[in-house]
């Protein structure tokens, strides 16, 4: 173990120590941490898990237990540099959301969940994004995209470097 | 109701509306040092009680009420947590306060905490509002640099910290003992009540869980008074002994198949037409309307010839929906065919369901893949009534559950199921001619997604 090059840089280390004050439990921490090796790994290997545990003082298979609990984590393999969460949800699906994220699959020629060849995008489909008034809406990493046609759909894959 | 003027989303849409400069210059803050300054924690919870107001996270029980239920005299901690997780489908007014109005949340929430002799707050808030958690930061910040949070808060003596906590995609951290869960570090799992969250909650202490909207009326509260709060909405029912009256503004969102969807403020009890006709400027490409969830998908389904209903807290109960819950009213035009709504709505729930109750787990994944073999031609009229069972058999009301999001999922199926049974008998005899008669157990067509 000693000799395998630690994942957690000492800045994620240091951002993630920073949360201890704020919980009266270490646990209370995991997720912060898993979100915080999550931005700057865009995933969280098993070995992150291992570190995250070290640091929280848990034992691994509690950080694990809650990772996959939640849908956010991807743990094989990064997540394409983009992001884009395709909502499919009542309101957006009864303004084309499914026919969205349908169009989407097959022009990028991946499934919801997976990452296209070139690393740029990870598409996945979510449910209600809480921005329903702009339906069908597509959150690409940060930004929320509203009333996404299929031609600005892939006018926006277009911009992702 | 014409003079009505909105209150929650006065500022909403002003520029620079969600800067501690912009919200002082129209009176921000006053009421929390009016509050700290002439009340005790008492009377703060004596006059949340007095006005009336009810939880706006989707239950609609009494704020003031559930304050009372901490213990007296606790030597402390006592947690307050915030739940904007806001994932219901349909609803999406949390996110618009705390993205243009972030210090009338954060105030209300300060208040709320003074009221109950919390230290440490917590806002968790769901992950996928970006914008949102900015500005909240923003605004935290901004209020501890004015002295609104930290150590002796405007020399009151009261100290306060809050913290954002970020979740990560998963409905079910809304309910609020999956949010205490959650918040702890661990998967989002409903706790069995009692101990309600108030007697042991967030790392086994005493726990006041409220939603956004909820912490911005208490700032209006005290900012203008309880006798304003109860002048608008609507007074207890004499004929129901259990209901405590539906007080004050609410945030209703409107979405679907509306010319104007957006969310708009009018007193609790306007009725479905009104907030379509009035705010949705009508149902779009001037179709008619078939149906509309009242309040989230949760709640239900109303029938068109239903839209008189007030979306007040007793107004969805009288026509079989689960109830009020976040105000979110969801339009669907006539072109909608109720297989494709029911497939929507089963299929959220099975993904959602946190897995924990049997019932629940199995029940949303049944219905999911019933459901997907109906939509594909393959439905036989006995579904219909195995979907109804699965409906009767699972959530809090009949007992089976731990939460109620096994609930949520039972009431879209009962109420689609029985106000367009005719619809649904229809789509299954033609489309599948041969089939729709038999009743001999049939595998079920496609796993569901793992993701
Ligand atoms: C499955 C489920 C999901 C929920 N999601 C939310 C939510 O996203 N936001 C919320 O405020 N309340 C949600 N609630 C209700 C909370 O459990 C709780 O009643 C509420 O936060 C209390 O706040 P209030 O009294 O201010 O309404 C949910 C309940 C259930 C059963
Ligand atoms: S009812 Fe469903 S979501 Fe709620 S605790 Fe049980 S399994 Fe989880
Ligand atoms: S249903 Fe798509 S954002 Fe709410």
């Amino acid at each position: 173990m000693a000799d395998k090059p630690r994942i957690l840089t000492d800045e994620m280390i240091a951002e993630i120590k920073a949360f201890f004050p704020r919980y009266p439990s270490k646990q209370a921490v995991t997720l912060p941490a898993l979100h915080i090796v999550n931005e700057k790994l865009r995933y969280v290997p098993l070995r992150a898990v291992v570190e995250i545990a070290h640091l929280l003082e848990l034992h691994p298979s509690q950080v694990q237990d809650t990772l996959t609990f939640y849908g956010y984590f991807k743990q094989d393999a990064p997540a394409g540099r983009c992001r884009l969460w395709v909502c499919r949800s009542i309101s957006c699906a009864l303004r084309g959301g499914d026919e969205l994220l349908d169009h989407l699959s097959h022009s990028l020629g991946v499934k919801p969940g997976e990452t296209t060849a070139d690393g740029r995008i990870t598409l996945e489909y979510a449910e209600c994004l809480g921005a329903c008034e702009h339906a069908p809406c597509v959150l690409a990493n940060e930004k929320l995209i509203p009333s996404v046609s299929h031609h600005e759909a892939d006018e926006l894959v277009q911009t992702v470097k | 109701m014409s003079e009505f003027k909105p209150v929650l989303l006065a500022s909403v849409g002003k520029p620079e509306s969600h800067t501690r400069k912009v919200y002082e210059q129209s009176g921000g803050y006053q009421a929390l040092r009016k509050v700290l300054k002439t009340l005790s924690p008492k009377d703060v919870q004596e006059q949340t009680k007095a006005s009336g107001l009810r939880g706006r996270g989707g239950a609609g029980f009494p704020t003031g009420l559930k304050w009372t239920f901490l213990p007296k005299d606790h030597p402390g901690p006592i947690y307050f947590c915030l739940n904007a997780d806001e994932s219901e489908p349909g609803t999406f007014n949390n996110r618009i306060l705390m993205e243009d109005d972030p210090h009338q949340v954060l105030e209300g929430l300060i208040i709320s905490c003074f009221a109950t002799n919390s230290a440490v707050a917590y806002f968790y808030m769901r992950c996928e509002y970006p914008l949102a958690y900015k500005r909240i930061c923003q605004a935290v910040a901004e209020c501890y640099e004015a002295g609104y949070l930290g150590k002796n808060i405007l020399g009151s003596g009261y100290s306060l910290e809050i913290h954002v906590h970020r979740g990560a995609g998963a409905y079910i951290c809304g309910e609020e003992t999956g949010l205490i869960e959650s918040l702890e570090g661990k998967r989002a799992w409903p706790r069995i009540k009692p101990p309600f969250p108030a007697v042991e909650g967030a790392f086994r202490k005493p726990t006041v869980v409220n939603n956004v909207e909820t912490v911005a009326c208490v700032k209006h509260i005290f900012d203008r008074g309880v006798d304003w709060f109860k002048s608008i909405g609507i007074p207890p029912d004499p004929n129901n002994p259990r209901d405590a009256g539906s007080y004050g503004p609410k945030l209703y969102c409107l979405s679907g198949h509306i010319n104007k969807p957006g969310c708009y403020e009018a007193p609790l009890g306007i009725t479905v037409t009104e907030l379509i006709e009035e705010f949705g400027g009508g149902v779009w490409k001037g179709r008619k309307a078939k149906a509309a969830i009242p309040g989230g998908i949760s709640m239900g389904l109303l029938k068109e010839n239903e839209f008189h209903c007030k979306l007040d807290f007793n107004g969805p109960g009288k026509f079989g929906c689960l109830g009020l819950g976040t105000a979110a009213v969801v339009v669907m035009d006539e072109t909608v065919r109720m297989v494709d709504f029911l497939l929507n709505s089963c299929r959220f729930f099975s993904h959602e369901s946190c897995g924990q109750c049997t019932p629940c787990r199995e029940g949303t994944s049944w219905a999911t893949k019933m459901m997907t073999r109906i939509k594909h031609g393959k439905g036989r009229l006995k579904d219909l009534d195995l979907l109804l069972e699965i409906a009767e058999n699972i959530g809090i009301m009949p007992g089976t559950t731990i939460c109620g999001l096994a609930d949520g999922a039972a009431w879209p199926l009962k109420n689609c199921i029985k106000k367009f049974r005719n619809e649904l008998e229809v789509y299954i005899k033609s489309t599948n001619p041969s089939g729709w008669m038999e009743t001999a157990a049939v595998p079920a067509l496609q796993l569901l997604d793992i993701h």
